[in-house]
């Protein structure tokens, strides 16, 4: 693929200089030129005037003999982790709008029960893997099989969810089958034209949406950011065809052994799975401000979070920090109580549903991207929801 | 403003002032509020280099001088004076090794001071203050051994540093020439540490007692001859000063960046506060003498380094301005924050109550004006005498 | 033990914005800056040297001002550098920069570990890691929270990696890939010595043919994802204020909670 200015046509109006948001565009001497930070995103194509712009496509060829839309069903300790259902909503709407099938890919060990509630949530098939040795997740194993399951079966489409799991074996994947893979999707679509995954994702910590696409290589691949995509129904009963898939590979020997899982214990709700968190910020003061917030954090059902300024300040651990250097998190509801809303937390929590932020200077950035906002001081107000909570 | 460093000299402030902000300066109030010694601080400091500086090559050091110590200390004081006071004490407790020690010495005790080992300097006792001569602390020859009996009084860096340059009595008969500089560890046989002062200011800083109960010392801890006490300690102070002047100065730069900084986003009647003439006065006064303390320091650090030999009256002068510009723009810093700058959640409050022991400490500016005093009695009555 | 930190340098990505209006990345002002997990990345690597013994090479893939960042970790101790820069390495995707960082592997010779860190903040995918270990065909572990026993003579490594609900404890053999997580370290600050080092010290640049890699592979050619358009995020926030007494704003907060549906208890 290349980006061809045709010379003779080319005015030097500087329209697609503009436009360019990679700034790949130069007018040298009479005519624009493009250089190597080009991305062929096509924006200087759509605004030329005259049309001096043009994008050469090669074939699609590779799309050749690939059919079906896969998800990885994710299961930790035979429990099937909330994403999976996200991804078979969203994959069985993309199906729908292909025309084929929706299938489930699962691994591990007595997990078959599971593969029931793959089908009521909209699989059409279930690709199973059940066996001793894929008990715990390693990347050798749940990957090298992936990789030969899609090699032999070639689906177009294939999703995982965005948690630690799948970012850990989803690029090895994608590495071993020459493909391209799209990381922590926010949004999913088909192309009507081409039948290409559109691939929506933030960069730049948030800052800039991208929509990307995987065009020549197959399957494309993405994975999914937890919370933002809508399970499908749940229709009891319904079946589907369930492939029991051999466990080994000839030239599948796992390098790596899983020794064992330490739970973390200090929390009742993870918070790659709550649906509302309360988070903390240096403006608790102390430590202690997180017993207040965990206080309402169980009465909600909800995880605590906290920011980096909290985490620095050894108020409480890191495994607790939202934002660029911690984790991102989708939830219903985000509570932030005493964090002023630096650009490298709101990366991590912008995309919750609804937004409160309580805080008692009334300039802090958070009040700029909240719902709604309680000017105030947090140790007067945080009891007072919790005590009209508890009426 | 550009005040043409070189290129070392540009990394040495640049590293400084990068530790200064990023380790230094989460940990300042509540090592301030828990009167804290900054331990992990020094070991920052020491990974960095920073206690190299000006201690010689051959003796695992870089070969630089006071002006780049000066340097490092004015951007640590800027975030901290207490931890910017920690680490040019080391300095100071170095001093009489690098003057005077023997090539043994040296040997033996410069490379762990450059490496991060914390020193001390010990003269102050509860007789002698301003009136250095006034020490009781004894030492006697017994053998080849030196036995120590006295105690030090308000010494920097007690019962944390590893080695410490002790100033006692050899000869009492011989007045000012009966003092003598010997090296003591921490460890050796009768050595021990009194109570940890409470103070107003610098609180991370460990100020104490150094209690000498026949304490032992092989003869060879003696630092150059007998005797040669006061003119070792006077030696150190003319280099030691402009250190305390750059204390004065960072303090000074830091308190008039907040003050600025603060009177920029606070709004009374409508307007930010640096928009008014009281406050821009009080600023620019701030700036201008923090400035001129700059220069001064600047100026006097290079020329003791040049190998210059009488310093005594502009070392002084190195120490005496910066320190009094700083207690006022410290000051004058609380009060252009008003009543934000009395409570303890700004920074200004601490840095005016640091400021006071620079005027104090290292000998006090009535002292300091005394010294460039005689000093001026000296070159003018020399002039007055030509004619 | 021999070491190799991958390391990239990106935007300060707090300033990086897209024009609404225009569509167009507002570079004004934006500083490049080393990635902020690399430093734990290095840090690893320079304990690991402190025990062990050995050297700490670091290696990064980027434009000619990318040498920058390589000097910068040399400020903390780090023995050696190189860059991989070349016209044709412009445009990767996640998949092309692992292949041309394996590359750039191979032509630094023997190994025992490759430390990254998690992700990169411009990017944020965490893919580079696990994929250049593939690429290199390594066993890796993502994510990795603490070293719990390292045993250079024996190559074995076991680790901890931070999942979403506690950790896995994991051995790997050496050689492998590591990506790190905040939790590991703190970082320690430059040293003088290592800034005058880093100064002085001579940066090897390794292009296309240097590595010997294939023109297929690498860069925009190489990539097989691409960006078909760049647009700014929906702005959020209804910035609804709810003032009064605390109990009045706690009362107005649950009630307006209530009817977004995103508050069940007491919604009887």
């Amino acid at each position: 693929m290349s980006l061809f200015i045709d010379a003779d046509l080319c005015t030097a109006c500087g329209a697609c200089v503009e436009v360019c948001p990679f700034g790949a565009v130069e007018i040298v001497g009479e005519a624009a030129q493009v250089n190597e930070k080009c991305n062929l995103c096509g924006a200087c194509v759509e605004v030329c005037p005259v049309e001096a712009i043009t994008i050469e496509k090669k074939e699609v060829k590779a799309a050749d003999g690939y059919q079906g839309v896969w998800v990885f069903a994710e299961q930790r300790r035979g429990r099937l982790a909330g994403v999976s259902f996200e991804l078979l909503g969203e994959g069985r709407r993309l199906a729908d709008k292909l025309g084929v099938s929706l299938s489930a890919v699962l691994f591990g060990r007595q997990v078959r029960e599971a593969a029931g509630h793959l089908f009521a949530y909209g699989a059409d098939r279930v690709y199973l893997a059940d066996d001793p040795s894929l008990d715990a997740f390693t990347d050798d194993l749940y990957g090298g099989l992936l990789t030969a399951l899609i090699q032999e079966r070639r689906p177009e489409i294939v999703l995982c969810g965005a948690t630690s799991l799948g970012r850990s074996f989803f690029p090895k994947v994608a590495n071993a089958l020459n493909t391209g893979l799209t990381a922590d999707c926010t949004g999913l679509d088909i192309r009507e034209a081409d039948r290409l995954l559109l691939q929506t994702r933030p960069a730049f910590g948030g800052n800039i949406m991208a929509t990307i696409l995987c065009p020549n290589r197959r399957p494309q691949m993405a994975t999914v950011r937890p919370k933002v995509m809508r399970p499908g129904p749940c229709r009891e009963g319904r079946t589907g065809e369930l492939v029991e898939v051999e466990p080994s590979r000839p030239g599948l020997a796992p390098k790596t052994r899983f020794i064992e899982f330490v739970e973390d214990l200090s929390e009742k709700v993870h918070l790659a799975e709550a649906d509302i968190i309360v988070a903390g910020g240096r403006g608790l003061g102390s430590a202690q401000g997180f017993d207040l917030l965990r206080e309402l954090a169980e009465l909600l059902g909800g995880a605590v979070g906290a920011s980096r300024g909290a985490v620095d300040a050894e108020w409480i651990s890191y495994a607790h920090q939202v934002g660029q250097t911690g984790k991102t998190v989708s939830p219903k509801l985000y509570i932030a109580c005493g964090i002023s809303g630096a650009v490298q937390h709101l990366v991590g929590m912008q995309s919750s549903d609804v937004i409160v932020a309580v805080n008692n200077d009334p300039n802090a950035p958070i009040f700029e991207v909240a719902d709604y906002g309680l000017v105030g001081d947090l140790y007067e107000i945080i009891p007072a929801i919790i005590s009209r909570l508890q009426r | 403003m550009d005040y043409f460093l070189t290129e070392d000299q540009l990394m040495i402030q640049d590293l400084a002032r990068q530790i200064a902000e990023e380790k230094v300066m989460p940990v300042r109030a509540e090592l301030d509020e828990k009167e804290e010694f900054p331990r992990e601080l020094m070991k920052h400091f020491a990974e960095a280099d920073l206690f190299r500086l000006n201690i010689p090559e051959a003796y695992d050091g870089m070969g630089l001088g006071g002006f780049e110590h000066a340097l490092a200390v004015e951007q640590v004081s800027r975030v901290c004076c207490g931890v910017a006071c920690t680490y040019a004490a080391s300095g100071l407790g170095a001093y009489p090794l690098l003057l005077f020690g023997s090539e043994d010495q040296k040997k033996k005790y410069l490379p762990q001071i450059a490496g991060g080992t914390l020193a001390a300097f010990a003269l102050t006792e509860s007789t002698a203050g301003s009136d250095a001569g006034g020490i009781q602390t004894r030492a006697v020859l017994e053998g080849d051994e030196y036995v120590l009996n006295g105690t030090k009084q308000w010494i920097t860096n007690a019962g944390e540093a590893d080695i410490y340059s002790v100033i006692a009595l050899t000869d009492p008969s011989r007045g000012p020439r009966g003092a003598s500089f010997f090296i003591v560890e921490k460890g050796d046989p009768g050595f021990s540490f009194g109570k940890r002062e409470k103070k107003m200011g610098i609180r991370c800083s460990a100020t104490g007692e150094l209690i000498f109960n026949n304490c032992r010392l092989p003869a060879d801890r003696l630092i150059s001859k007998e005797g040669m006490g006061f003119i070792i300690a006077m030696r150190t102070f003319d280099k030691s000063r402009p250190g305390v002047g750059a204390q004065a100065v960072g303090l000074a730069q830091g308190a008039l960046e907040a003050a600025a900084d603060y009177a920029r986003t606070r709004i009374q009647f409508g307007h930010p506060i640096i928009s008014f003439q009281a406050i821009q006065h009080m600023l620019a006064d701030m700036a201008a003498s923090v400035e001129a303390a700059r220069a001064l320091v600047y100026a006097v650090a290079r020329y003791i380094d040049s190998g210059a030999k009488d310093v005594s009256k502009v070392s002084a002068m190195a120490k005496l301005f910066p320190s009094d510009v700083a207690m006022k723009v410290t000051t004058d810093a609380v009060q252009i924050f008003g009543g934000s700058g009395y409570m303890r959640d700004y920074p200004v409050e601490k840095m005016m109550r640091d400021a006071k022991i620079l005027q104090i400490y290292e000998g006090t500016n009535q002292i300091q004006r005394n010294v460039i005093g005689q000093e001026l009695h000296k070159e003018f009555g020399r002039r007055g005498r030509k004619k | 033990m021999r070491i190799i930190v991958c390391i990239k340098q990106v935007p300060d990505t707090k300033n990086v914005r897209l024009d609404p209006a225009t569509n167009t990345l507002n570079r004004e002002g934006v500083e490049s800056i080393l990635n902020p997990f690399d430093l734990y990345a290095v840090e690893t690597a320079l304990r690991l040297k402190d025990s062990f013994g050995g050297t700490v090479t670091a290696l990064t893939m980027g434009p000619p001002q990318a040498e920058s960042a390589l000097r910068e970790v040399v400020e903390y101790g780090v023995d050696e550098a190189a860059l991989l820069s070349d016209r044709a390495f412009a445009g990767a995707d996640t998949w092309a920069t692992s292949y041309t960082l394996a590359q750039g592997v191979k032509k630094l010779g023997g190994f025992d570990l490759i430390v990254c860190g998690k992700q990169a903040v411009d990017g944020d995918t965490a893919q580079v890691g696990p994929g250049l270990a593939e690429q290199l065909g390594l066993p890796y572990v993502c994510f990795v929270r603490r070293l719990v026993e390292v045993d250079p003579q024996a190559r074995r490594l076991v680790v901890e990696r931070l999942m979403d609900d506690g950790w896995d404890v994991v051995e790997t053999p050496l050689p492998a890939l590591i990506t790190v997580v905040k939790e590991i370290n703190e970082p320690r600050v430059p040293s003088l010595r290592g800034k005058m080092k880093a100064k002085k010290i001579a940066v090897p640049v390794y292009g296309l043919k240097d590595l010997e890699a294939d023109p297929n592979c690498v860069g925009l050619a190489g990539s097989p994802t691409q960006v078909v358009q760049v647009f700014a995020p929906q702005p959020r926030g209804t910035r609804v204020r709810l003032d009064g007494r605390p109990e009045e704003q706690a009362e107005r907060l649950i009630e307006a909670l209530k009817q977004d549906k995103v508050l069940t208890i007491g919604a009887e």
